[in-house]
């Protein structure tokens, strides 16, 4: 068999099928790219920048790059490691991360991608931005202190909810989410706390009430193992189906 | 650099705008605090009540930066050291008492000594011994050149001794899974 | 734009609002009045969602502003959730959802507007309005603010009242202003003289110099490939679907075109024809062509010359590329900062489809029907990045897309479309009269033709002058009178700065590309001042997609500001020196990949204009220490000794 096209990450032969990014082919093979507002369940559109690669030389975001046009990508370097922890620096300078009162803390891929790639520091000033919190609904509670801009609930809601529950607002460092709502209120949206965009935030913005702090520290998800290992546990391999 | 002959490494700690439990944390380390001794010894700190600190190796710095009294300490400590660490969140992100930053400084002094329902007769204290708030609280990279940062609030016993291990044996610090943390 | 792109015939006779109405209005009107006008706005563009942001600037040019009943009102009509229309109008900076002065004042804030004296005349407005820059003042008469470049560098300072340019601002221009202001007189009655804006034309060659007659150049590509023409002609898709080998019509142009090696003029050169070609080869429903004349890097002005006198020959351009690919539709996309072009523009288009030279059959070749629609921006420069200029055109935030695809297979409502600058478009026209051969004879041997140069900073004669590729910067600055320069941004901040050790160096793709800006400094200029206003310049004009862009360009700015101030030290460099390369590696377009350009430019060049104001320590803060202690002073009233802190211990 094993005529399937393939290219080769870090050195190491990653086979893909037609129509898969890089990075849906790294991931089904058991090969981590370190990303943040990629998400197997949505169209990627590579906005976080965390999973820039160099394929074939160039770089370019592996969650957006599809693997047809890859030959050779290195992604483990420490140039591009370098670039990460920066990347990540800049989303903590950017909003209000206070991580020991958030309930998301040991659950949240912002902070999980910063242990990872070992992020002492946001070393950039803090830029403080003022952002009022939105308790209007009540079984959600919107933080917008600690958002990354990733849309993944913005896609989410329109992707799988079938709303449109979320969008963004404002442009430059002042683009900023925003519910669908003349009221601004997220009461005022018919978003459901069963929805998929409720779910989905990967940091602290979208929390359903009453439900925080329940795990112990030590118990919650990262605290168990770091992102690499579990963003892997979490792909979804297509190929393994195809081998049998 | 840190000298790794066997002279006792100088080290001098403080807690600026910060409650202590990084301090707590750091004698969590328990019965290695015997082994630390063998490598360095305290200056400036709250376990050694000396007031200024003279010459050091290493600074370490709880607390973010919130009034002038800071400021003047943060400076005497980068005068001093060679080595300076900002330990746990208030000193690395200013923490919990930079939650005030997106109110006015004005308002919250009026808030709390002059129109909150508890108070009676109130004033806003003047008086020259008390050092003077800035209107933002800042984290320690943002007044001097920091060297290292200690995540975490507070950060574990173990970071902390993996931290100072490395530093004191001329290891560049490097705490891994589970010892890095921010909460 | 951009009503939806039914038929081409649902493209001609619309007429858009009559200048009178956009200015001055102070308050919305009562929800009665204000459905009915939105209505006929959005009825007048078909009820089509994709014409969004036309709706959006034609509503705030009708209430003043876009607060959020409006928005609502616009999203039901549209059938579009509130939270698109609210998206859109709050990423182009023309639009806004807060209250504005009944005068809307906007400074243009280029660095030639700076030299010649824009920030001191924007303070004498604002000291004699009683305003605050940026804010509305207390009455609701006026706000002033400052905004990106203007296209008018050549007669700047300059500034946009109510969406209208007056160039050549004195202080006695701007008292003026104050006073009809202050005396609520309707733009209309003001000084038409205000409102001149002069082409400075100062040296023509082939372009701005030609002799087209509206229609030469249709006329011209259609009798390239007579022969055999008329039995296909019948089947509308027969001539677009015509392959190689039958050089006839379309082929005969495009390979014209392919000939002359027209590349790009919107500076990133990509060859003209292949561009075309890869279009007409794309497998869609229809192709578009897209002019683009969004002309926003600063320095630049010529597509607003070619629009003001030679629009027919940009709409000439426009149709032969359209006979090229195979096109029905185009669209200009002009800057909202030449929305006062709209009306004479919408005229000739209007000339020009009545002479049959847009429509159906144009000039009496059945099938070959074409029309085009303006679109007009509103205030965002990464518009002017190709495929964000399409998501600008199908009513979105104009947010570049992820490439590949790229818009010759995937470009407006996901057809192939080609998106060209206004001058290659010209120069398209003028291929078609006179070959490929005759154009490519002219410059060098890989930049054939001409290019157009907008000169302004410190020169004695500003304006357009148009060279053959391949002319040296020293035979520029001697030609606009330049003396005693230090330095040039060759193609706006987004391009290079060279200094005087590098005026032998030749405007060809060869050596300097360029999209046209020509901004020259004299001796007496301070580089890290231009390097300041380029760095805010990018910092408001970042969409805000990516990371690296969005918290990126804000932090160099906040690292010049630093420097600026005085409290700048190396750590500072190094700090610039990181984000530069953050935003090389990884910003998801050019705007991020060169918004540190005129950063490391200037550093390279021009470093001591750097170091002069950095402090020689290791590190101080960016802010005021003492400052920082100032409000906490005023609460208590204290001024002892321990009220005030030093800088350093």
């Amino acid at each position: 068999m094993n005529q399937r096209p393939s290219f080769l990450l870090d050195g190491a032969e990653v086979p893909f099928e037609p129509g898969q990014t890089v990075m849906q082919a790294a991931l089904a093979a058991g090969r981590y790219i370190p990303h943040l507002c990629y998400h197997p369940e949505f169209t990627p559109h590579g906005s976080c920048k965390l999973c820039t690669a160099r394929v074939n030389g160039r770089l370019m975001a592996a969650c957006t790059t599809p693997a047809g046009i890859a030959t050779e990508v290195e992604s483990e370097t420490e140039e591009l490691n370098d670039l990460r922890r920066t990347l990540v620096q800049m989303l903590f300078a950017e909003g209000n991360h206070f991580c020991p009162s958030c309930e998301k803390s040991g659950n949240c891929v912002l902070q999980a991608l910063g242990y990872d790639l070992g992020v002492m520091t946001a070393g950039f000033r803090h830029l403080f931005p003022d952002r009022p919190v939105d308790a209007s609904h009540p079984e959600i509670l919107l933080d917008f202190n600690r958002c990354i801009l990733c849309e993944l609930c913005v896609r989410a809601a329109r992707e799988v909810d079938g709303k449109h529950v979320f969008s963004l607002a404002g442009r430059g460092l002042g683009k900023h989410l925003i519910v669908n709502a003349e009221s601004g209120r997220l009461v005022d949206t018919d978003v459901k706390v069963t929805d998929k965009a409720v779910e989905v935030c990967p940091v602290g913005v979208i929390l359903r009430k009453r439900v925080g702090f329940a795990t112990p520290i030590g118990a919650r998800r990262y605290d168990q193992s770091p992102i690499s290992a579990q963003a892997l546990a979490d792909a979804p391999r297509p190929l393994e189906r195809n081998h049998d | 650099m840190i000298d790794v002959t066997r002279r006792k490494l100088k080290v001098a700690t403080t807690s600026l705008a910060g409650c202590f439990g990084c301090h707590m944390s750091l004698l969590d380390i328990d019965e290695r605090l015997f082994a630390l001794l063998e490598r360095i010894e305290f200056d400036r700190s709250p376990l050694t009540d000396i007031k200024h600190c003279g010459p050091c190796d290493i600074g370490i710095i709880e607390g973010g930066i919130c009034n002038a009294e800071n400021v003047h300490v943060l400076h005497e400590f980068r005068a001093n050291c060679k080595i300076l660490v900002a330990m746990g969140a208030c000193a690395v992100t200013g923490g919990l008492p930079a939650q005030r930053n997106h109110l006015d400084l004005g308002l919250c002094l009026q808030e709390v000594y002059l129109t909150d329902p508890g108070v009676a007769h109130g004033m806003i204290p003047n008086d020259p011994e008390l050092p003077l708030p800035l209107d933002k609280v800042h984290p320690l990279h943002e007044v001097v050149k920091i060297d290292y940062f200690i995540p975490g609030c507070p950060p574990s016993g173990d970071a902390i001794w993996k931290f100072l291990t490395d530093l004191i044996e001329g290891r560049t610090p490097k705490l891994g899974h589970g010892l890095i943390h921010y909460d | 734009m951009a009503r939806l792109a039914r038929h081409s015939a649902l493209c001609t006779g619309r007429t858009s609002s009559p200048p009178g109405r956009s200015h001055i209005v102070t308050q919305p009107d009562t929800p009665d009045e204000l459905e009915p006008r939105v209505r006929r706005i959005i009825s007048r563009w078909g009820h089509d969602p994709g014409a969004l942001v036309q709706v959006l600037r034609e509503v705030q040019e009708a209430f003043g502003y876009l607060p959020a009943p409006v928005l609502t009102l616009v999203a039901r009509l549209l059938r579009i959730p509130y939270s698109r229309a609210k998206g859109v109008a709050s990423f182009y900076s023309f639009l806004s959802d807060e209250p504005l002065g009944a005068y809307r004042v906007l400074f243009s804030d280029n660095i030639t507007d700076r030299m010649a004296g824009s920030e001191s005349l924007l303070q004498a407005m604002c000291y004699r309005l009683w305003a605050e820059p940026g804010k509305v003042s207390q009455d609701g008469l006026v706000s002033v603010a400052r905004t990106s470049c203007t296209g008018m560098c050549d007669q700047g300072p300059a500034l946009l009242v109510n969406g209208r340019a007056v160039p050549s601002l004195t202080s006695e221009r701007v008292e003026r202003i104050c006073d009809l202001i202050l005396a609520r007189t309707p733009l209309d009655a003001w000084p038409a003289g205000f409102f001149v804006v002069h082409d400075n034309v100062r040296r023509a060659d082939i372009l701005l110099g030609h002799t087209l007659q509206p229609g030469e150049a249709i006329g011209a590509a259609l009798q390239r490939g007579a022969a055999g023409w008329s039995e296909h002609a019948a089947n509308e898709r027969s001539w677009r679907e015509a392959y190689v080998g039958a050089a006839q019509g379309p082929i005969a142009i495009l390979e014209e075109i392919k000939r002359s090696n027209l590349r790009g003029r919107g500076g990133a050169g990509f060859t003209t024809g292949v561009k075309w070609e890869a279009c007409r080869q794309a497998t869609g429903l229809t192709r578009y062509v897209v002019c683009n004349a969004d002309e926003g890097e600063p320095g630049t002005f010529k597509d607003r010359v070619l629009l003001t006198s030679h629009a027919d020959l940009v709409f000439e351009g426009m149709t032969v590329a359209a006979y090229a690919i195979g096109a029905s539709l185009g669209f200009l996309y002009l800057r909202g900062e030449y929305r006062y072009l709209l009306e004479p523009l919408e005229a000739i288009l209007q000339r020009r489809r009545a002479a049959n030279l847009l429509g159906n059959g144009i000039c009496g070749q059945p099938g070959f029907d074409f029309d085009i629609r303006i679109h007009v921006g509103a205030g965002s420069y990464v518009c002017g990045e190709e495929s964000a200029l399409i998501e600008s055109l199908e009513g979105k935030r104009g947010v570049p897309r992820n490439r590949p695809p790229y818009p010759v297979t995937n470009g407006y409502r996901q057809q192939p479309t080609i998106v060209n600058n206004v001058e290659t478009l010209c120069a398209a026209a003028l291929i078609a009269v006179r070959g490929g051969d005759w154009y490519r004879s002219l410059g060098t041997l890989k930049s054939s033709g001409t290019k157009i140069l907008s000169v302004a900073g410190d020169v004695a004669r500003p304006g357009l002058y148009e060279y053959p590729f391949g002319v040296t910067l020293r035979q520029v600055l001697e030609d606009c009178g330049a003396a005693d320069t230090q330095a040039i941004q060759i193609s706006g901040p987004s391009g290079i700065c060279v200094d005087a050790t590098e005026f032998g160096r030749r405007i060809a793709f060869e050596d300097l590309p360029t999209a046209g800006a020509f901004t020259v400094f004299d001796a007496s200029r301070d580089m890290f001042d231009v390097a300041h206003n380029y760095a805010q310049f990018f910092a408001h004009e970042s969409c805000g997609f990516c990371t690296p862009c969005r918290v990126g360009t804000s932090m160099l700015v906040a690292s010049m500001d630093k420097i600026r101030a005085g409290n700048g030290t190396q750590h500072d460099v190094g700090e610039i020196d990181r984000l530069n390369k953050v935003l090389l590696m990884s910003a998801h377009c050019g705007l991020g990949h060169t918004a540190c350009n005129p950063i490391l430019d200037t550093l390279k060049r021009f470093r001591p204009a750097y170091e002069r104001k950095l402090r020689s320590l290791d590190f101080t803060p960016a802010f005021d220490l003492d400052g920082a202690l100032h409000r906490a002073r005023k609460m208590t009233g204290r001024d002892d000794a321990d009220a005030h802190l030093e800088a350093q211990p």
